[in-house]
């Protein structure tokens, strides 16, 4: 029941905290790195699609559209996208999946840049909604002004309404911290890879509670490249197709982090249903997963919402060892946005199809052939299985 | 200085009602659906007869988060934000700073009482102890 279209090759810049580095030259990096994986050169990319587009509405959070990477890249394209409003930072991924299945375009080069740790200032943090403006419109203009400005604030409500209702303690996400913090330490491009105790995640600051300082992921400047290609296009690259099994984009409630009737789900819970439905794999058939942890919350939701668990245990399958080094569902094995640097679910992503192609060195699930991602908090949610036959 | 919400029709009379001490929700006059954050027409029945109410001011704390990091140069911490069911607006939750009471104290199933702060031409929910 898969779709005809296939992951071929991904490419990651060196990523850093205040690199100097332009985004454009992270984003060629990735590019010319994904192009190398996948046995393509430029001239075969005829698609390009990003998340979200150029926006200046927070410090670096994409300083790059498809038009300035078009130009600056010499690329002639049959189809070009960005996608502010789909289902997460995985909608170009999946519209490239929809673009490629229906022979609009062969080979789709998706990308995410990110100049964020460069760009944010005292005065003009990252990632906050409309920083710098006078007024605001949208869903977070109940948000923001209100004093509720960071998604850390968000992802905090959420937690304590969980905690509430579960019994989860800080500890637990201690374990999701501590866990990817041991995964980054046998991944060399990781940002953060000193290693991180319970202690130092116990005693480290509180940004938002319960949320602190290690439940947040870290601003990073760089760039990753995903390329998808149609199923026939994608038995002449270099890697093994890692197959688009299935993707989820529901939404059953509002574009907002305060009035979904049951705040310990996400908007994942709607998306991963949506996927599961798509295909005869099951959560059993999984090896390796790729959560979003923009926050560490976010991990135990996406579990739940992935059907790995049931709702209100995640606090108990992660205590059991599942997701860390050694587990039965090893999540984010590179380290994760929290240990390894905000890309925006690329990341996660390309750490998934490094598995898959069995190029995780020292830190390789043995034999991964089935994946699963899954971007986004609150409401923003994608879902995607991946599987390597 | 935090930014302000741009006030259009769909959201003035949320954003202005403090003025006269009242928290003002949108309800659709046909199905009177509760209708937040308020909208132009209702999204349950597609129904464009929206109409503001005054409700109790009062509700229940959902869920809140308090928040201990600067976003902005000037932003005193900690605060708590309280993320409240309110009564009369089934389904309905307004989240706001909660004042006069310290931040450590707030609790989900509280019961909390609305007051405005102004600004400019906002006028802002805050919550306090309903007591």
């Amino acid at each position: 029941m898969s779709l005809n279209a296939a992951i071929t090759g991904v490419g990651m810049s060196d990523i850093g905290r205040k690199t100097g580095r332009p985004a454009m030259i992270h984003l060629a990096e990735a590019a010319r790195r994904a192009l190398e994986c996948a046995g393509l050169t430029r001239d075969d990319i005829d698609g390009i699609s990003t998340y979200p587009g150029k926006a200046d509405n927070s410090p670096g959070m994409s300083p790059l559209g498809t038009g300035e990477v078009r130009n600056a890249l010499g690329l002639k394209t049959r189809w070009h996208s960005a996608v502010p409003d789909g289902p997460s930072q995985m909608a170009p991924i999946q519209v490239a999946a929809m673009a490629v299945a229906t022979g609009q375009a062969r080979h789709v080069l998706c990308f995410r840049a990110l100049t964020e740790s460069s760009s944010q200032t005292a005065t003009q943090r990252a990632s906050i909604p409309g920083a710098g403006r006078a007024r605001l419109g949208g869903w977070y203009s109940y948000l923001v002004p209100a004093k509720a400005m960071s998604a850390s604030n968000w992802a905090g409500w959420m937690a304590q309404r969980y905690f509430h209702e579960f019994g989860m303690t800080r500890e637990h996400l201690g374990l999701v911290a501590t866990g990817q913090r041991a995964f980054a330490q046998a991944n060399p491009s990781a940002v953060m890879r000193t290693p991180l105790t319970m202690d130092d995640y116990l005693g480290a600051r509180m940004i938002s509670s319960p949320l602190g300082l290690f439940d947040c992921d870290v601003p990073i400047d760089g760039a990753c490249v995903v390329i998808v290609s149609a199923a026939d296009a994608a038995m002449d690259c270099a890697q093994a197709p890692l197959t688009i099994e299935a993707m989820g984009a529901a939404l059953g409630s509002q574009e907002t982090w305060d009035q979904r009737p049951d705040l310990t789900t996400m908007g994942a819970h709607d998306s991963a249903a949506d996927m599961w439905k798509r295909t005869d794999l099951r959560p059993a058939d999984v090896d390796v997963l790729g959560l979003y942890d923009g926050f560490s919350i976010f991990v135990p939701y996406w579990l739940e919402a992935l059907s790995f668990c049931g709702h209100g245990e995640a606090k108990d399958f992660i205590a059991e060892g599942n997701i860390g080094p050694g587990g039965r569902f090893p999540v984010n094995t590179g380290g994760g946005q929290l240990s390894g640097g905000r890309l925006h679910g690329f990341g996660l992503l390309h750490e998934v199809c490094t598995q898959l192609w069995g190029r995780a060195d020292g830190r390789q699930v043995d034999g991964a052939k089935v994946g699963a991602c899954g971007m986004g908090g609150g409401f923003i949610a994608g879902s995607m299985l991946l599987r390597r036959d | 200085m935090r930014p302000l919400p741009e006030l259009t029709p769909e959201n003035t009379a949320f954003w202005t009602g403090g003025a006269e001490g009242k928290l003002m929700i949108a309800f659709c006059a046909d199905c009177a659906h509760a209708i937040h954050p308020p909208q132009l027409i209702c999204p349950k029945c597609w129904s464009e007869a929206i109409e503001f109410k005054p409700v109790p001011g009062t509700g229940k704390v959902y869920t809140f988060t308090v928040n201990h990091q600067p976003w902005m140069p000037d932003m005193p911490v900690p605060f708590a934000l309280a993320v409240v069911d309110l009564d009369g607006a089934p389904g309905v939750r307004v989240t706001a700073e909660v004042v006069g009471m310290p931040p450590e104290a707030v609790a989900i199933g509280q019961t909390l009482r609305v007051t405005f702060a102004n600004i400019e031409d906002v006028w802002f929910p805050q919550w306090e102890p309903a007591q």
